[in-house]
């Protein structure tokens, strides 16, 4: 056993690839035989990913879901950021500068509304939750932008921790949320077109969970919606502990 | 060579990651201000360029087109190592925060859309 577990963090990364590849084919399979195509084998893939990360979440008590699970430490790599961001990249190759030029400042307009009606959101449930003072609701608030802005928001306003691990939690929700519900809504709200893409990537403003749904709804329009929503966390680091803070304390 | 394309891409990656970091520490940000944004845009425009001067071979191109093809992979890479049990374990305050946002978020879409189309169309354009 401990040579294959030696072996296999070893070649963490290799193992990864292999481990995904297997999760796709399940996925595969389920909606071809289970749910006749009408999800695609994508869309249950990265649902599986979610099942699979909260079975290992709770059976080793850890943060990182599979990766966390002896021999699959190459997951986090293949999982993380720098691939991530790596592939959504490259994805640009197929997108029309004109198209996104088009939509330019209504994107823009996204991107602010979408930080402004999360962080209202999030802060008036955590004032009827019994919070009422301006760091903590400015960190909830902030938490349910994404669960970066969360804990950035609270550490530069001074929240406490347990405050600050409750914004990470609702903005994880909000990524794993997005993530489920953007294929099941997308033909209510129009996400057909580039233009309406940047608009959601800006509303939603998770990477992850706006990746992972337009993955899961029309690979065609990933780079769209990736290209707003990737100015989503840094404008609501910038937004939340100074403009939206020194409002929300004003009002208090 | 189909690494001319790889590095294209990761050239690009890097400098927008460093544009984003760079423009954090401008603003005073802690965190990366649209990296990936900027690495898109430079893809965009710079294969443009190139491949209109004939230096972005098929063969070159293989090399972004493979990422772009592992994209779902990462993706269920990602989401098999997020941190699921604390999103469903941390409370209903933490859960309801997570999820109304997101549905007004989504409800306010279709308007911003229509307002852009409005745009679009006194332009002459059709999407």
């Amino acid at each position: 056993m401990e040579i294959l577990y030696k072996f296999l963090d070893k070649n963490a990364l290799i193992v990864a690839f292999v481990t995904v590849g297997g999760i796709m084919y399940l996925g595969e399979l389920i909606s071809k035989y289970l749910l006749r195509k009408k999800i695609p084998g994508s869309a249950v893939a990265i649902f599986l990913g979610l099942v699979f990360a909260y079975l290992a979440g709770i059976s080793t008590g850890g943060e990182k879901g599979l990766a966390d699970i002896q021999g699959l430490s190459g997951m986090s790599l293949l999982g993380g950021s720098m691939f991530r961001d790596f592939a959504i990249v490259s994805t640009a190759m197929g997108a029309s500068f004109l198209l996104i030029k088009r939509t330019g400042w209504v994107g823009v307009l996204s991107l602010f509304l979408g930080i402004f009606v999360s962080f209202v959101g999030g802060m008036a449930l955590a004032w009827l939750f019994g919070y009422h003072d301006a760091k903590s609701l400015a960190t909830i608030g902030a938490g349910a932008c994404t669960f970066i802005v969360g804990p950035v928001t609270g550490a530069a306003v001074q929240a406490s921790s347990d405050v600050i691990a409750l914004s990470i939690a609702a903005g994880v929700v909000k990524s794993i949320l997005v993530t489920i519900g953007t294929p099941w809504l997308a033909p209510y709200i129009g996400l057909n077109n580039p233009n309406t893409a940047m608009i959601y990537g800006g509303m939603l403003g998770t990477t992850s969970g706006v990746s992972a749904g337009l993955a899961a709804t029309d690979p065609a329009l990933v780079p769209y919606g990736a290209l707003t929503a990737t100015f989503y966390t840094g404008l609501g680091c910038l937004l939340c502990p100074s403009v939206l803070y020194l409002l929300l304390e004003k009002l208090l | 060579m189909v690494i001319y394309g790889v590095t294209f891409l990761g050239a690009c990656y890097i400098i927008g990651q460093l544009i984003g970091d760079y423009l954090a520490k401008l603003l005073g940000v802690q965190a990366n201000v649209g990296g990936v944004g900027f690495a898109m845009l430079l893809l965009i425009v710079f294969h443009d360029f190139l491949q209109k001067r004939h230096f972005f071979p098929a063969e070159s191109e293989k090399g972004v087109l493979f990422w772009s093809q592992m994209y779902i992979p990462v993706i269920v890479a990602m989401s098999a190592t997020q941190n699921a049990a604390l999103a469903i374990h941390s409370g209903v305050l933490a859960l309801l925060a997570g999820i109304i946002p997101v549905f007004m978020c989504f409800a306010c879409i279709p308007f911003i859309s229509k307002l852009s189309s409005q745009k679009l169309s006194r332009d002459g354009n059709t999407l």
